[in-house]
């Protein structure tokens, strides 16, 4: 694949100048977080190297400035994902509450561990630290949105949804 | 009823929305200091309101805005750091998504007293969608003319924007906040300079917590007098705590501080008590880092006196028999739960987010954790409970920012208070397998047998 293949589109590139305009002349660089969220979501759900390196052509910034900081970040992925990444929350009070039971439970209905995507490219499951939610848990994120206090029957019926719904869920979806 | 500052609307339907919000008197507080205080008198108020920062160091808001340089022709940063992270704490979440206008109103104020004229809110990535909730509320802000060009006719003007991390504990750190604002990793800076000499783009900023700065509102509006007088001693005002864990009712409580732990665990106006009728086995007060408490310490001083929800009752015994107010993040443990594998929780959670520029917390989190790991296989003997002593004892206060002492005093504390659930691991290995780790869901158990 090279660069010129990879582009933004239009609705995209509107966003991305209009996320750089927020920074003073020459600090364009500090739009890189935010742009490579943008870029992630348009570009199947990760971040290749060619992806990186257009995103750096656009900052006017050396390509290895991105790399480190799509490597330093843990929502960027670095390889292909699922359509549906399900962050499940791990720490304390999740963990309390039985974090542990929703991991086990969706290994089990999915046939992949932690860490893994289905065959079919439809789900990753990785669990996460505290996504800020510890008062409604457990919970796991997918997408921008947050499924809170769940039990067996609700991931159950949520695996259920994302599969009829099937499209890519990413941080940027309107909630 | 307790005095609610904050969350005083938080029941009116509609209050995410600017008619609404506006309705209930909001923005008051950008009129009344831009119409009718200078700059200096705003900061005068927040001194004496005694407001100490809300995200975890309690350090007092106005001494931190009177350190800001302000150097002719070169502007001021102020940077919401609305990255929360710090597990057991979900408050700014639950303020930015029901009432972002307390946010932004704030911001404007607050940018008003420091004379800055670009503000930024950093908000934590995996927040993504609230940080849309934010934009709307600041588009609404900017049509209403509370953001912009001659804010109310006057000559002050703010853009405010918000900017998305990408899942980073470590950019809670005010230096590695502005780093990752400037695009980069998220590693700290080493201090001296300060951020209030050398901060954002190396100009002087003002890094404020989401809560501490929706406090100045309520300030600039009754004054900073009425504000002390809320509250006990130098802990003043009302605080925001995040409950979860065992607990019927957990959620965010907005608390005049002074209100005894006790009281705060049982009584129906707070967490309702220990859920399914358990008993009460320990409590982490502030968010993870700071040290766990078990029953007995946590409710009572080791003098005996009722412990307070204020900094000093909390802190009261310093770490040997004390913990700290830090975040409000109120995590509460029943007697079933496992210490040392909560405790494993943390030392994953911190090994995971440590940024690995210093060697002690590098290091040290990661064998933290393959110990704890260690300990929980079945494979633990009594060297490793004090090797664990030993490596947190090496981290504290050799790191250039705070995540190793955060690292490090949750072992501490695990180990001072419940040595005994550790060795009995070591000793008798069979009875992990006994413990009830955690709380089951329901039908689990026959769904994975």
């Amino acid at each position: 694949m090279s660069n010129t293949e990879i582009k933004f589109s239009e609705e995209s590139l509107a966003l991305v100048n209009k996320i750089i305009s927020r920074y003073p002349q020459g600090k364009q660089k500090s739009a890189l977080l935010p742009i490579l969220h943008v870029a992630q979501a348009e570009f199947d759900g990760w971040l290749s190297a060619p992806v990186m390196d257009y995103v750096a052509s656009i900052l006017n910034i050396q390509p290895i400035e991105v790399y480190e900081v799509a490597s330093f970040y843990s929502m960027y992925n670095l390889k292909p994902v699922g359509k549906c990444t399900l962050e499940v929350c791990r720490t304390s009070s999740c963990w309390l509450l039985g974090a542990e039971d929703i991991v086990r439970h969706i290994e089990k209905k999915l046939g992949i561990k932690d860490g893994q995507t289905t065959a079919d490219g439809m789900f990753t499951l990785k669990s996460v630290e505290c996504l800020g939610s510890c008062g409604t848990a457990p919970m796991l994120q997918c997408g921008a949105k947050y499924h809170e206090n769940l039990t067996l029957e609700k991931v159950d019926d949520l695996l259920d949804n994302l599969r009829r719904e099937g499209n890519r869920k990413t941080y940027l979806d309107k909630v | 009823m307790a005095k609610k500052l904050l969350l005083k609307d938080d029941h009116i339907p509609g209050i995410n929305t600017y008619e609404v919000y506006r309705r209930q008197g909001g923005y008051a507080s950008v009129e009344k200091a831009l119409k009718q205080m200078t700059p200096d008198a705003v900061v005068e108020e927040v001194k004496k309101s005694g407001l100490r920062g809300r995200g975890g160091a309690g350090f007092p808001t106005g001494m931190k805005w009177s350190f800001l340089a302000k150097p002719p022709g070169v502007p001021r940063y102020l940077v919401c750091n609305a990255d929360e992270s710090e597990p057991g704490t979900f408050k700014d979440r639950y303020l930015m998504e029901r009432i972002p206008h307390l946010l932004i109103e704030g911001m404007i104020t607050s940018s008003f007293a420091l004379g800055a004229n670009t503000s930024y809110i950093y908000i934590r990535g995996e927040y993504f969608y609230v940080s849309q909730i934010l934009e709307k509320a600041i588009d609404e802000a900017y049509a209403a003319g509370w953001l912009g060009k001659n804010i109310l006719g006057t000559d002050y003007s703010l853009d405010l924007y918000v900017q998305v991390g990408a899942g980073a504990y470590i950019c809670g750190e005010e230096t590695a906040l502005l780093e990752s604002l400037e695009g980069k990793r998220g590693n700290p800076r080493i201090k001296p300079p300060f951020p209030a000499v050398k901060g954002l783009y190396d100009c002087p900023t003002v890094v404020n917590n989401v809560e501490t700065i929706a406090a100045v509102v309520p300030i600039v509006n009754d004054g900073g007098d009425a504000y002390a007088k809320i509250g006990v001693g130098k802990s003043t005002g009302t605080k925001l705590i995040s409950a979860s864990g065992h607990i019927n009712k957990p959620g965010v409580y907005e608390i005049e501080l002074g209100v005894p732990v006790e009281e705060f665990i049982f009584s129906d106006e707070y967490c309702g008590g220990i859920r399914n009728g358990k008993k009460l086995k320990a409590v982490v007060a502030g968010g993870s880092s700071v040290p766990i408490l078990p029953e007995n310490l946590i409710l009572k001083t080791a003098a005996g006196e009722p412990r307070l929800m204020t900094y000093e009752s909390l802190s009261d015994g310093g770490f040997l028999t004390g913990t700290m107010l830090g975040s409000g993040g109120f995590i509460v443990m029943d007697e079933d739960t496992s210490i040392v594998k909560n405790l494993y929780t943390f030392s994953r959670f911190y090994h995971h987010e440590s940024c690995g520029q210093c060697s002690p917390c590098r290091e040290g989190t990661g064998w933290m954790e393959k110990i704890l790991h260690k300990i929980l296989d079945g494979h633990g003997t009594l060297k490793d409970v004090d090797l664990l002593w030993d490596i947190q004892s090496k981290i504290e206060g050799k790191t250039i920012c705070p995540l190793g002492e955060a690292a490090a005093w949750p072992v501490a504390a695990a180990i001072r208070h419940f040595r005994h659930e550790f060795e009995e691991y070591v000793k008798n290995p069979s009875s992990i397998k006994d413990v009830k780790h955690y709380y089951r869901l329901n039908n689990l158990q026959s769904e994975l047998a």
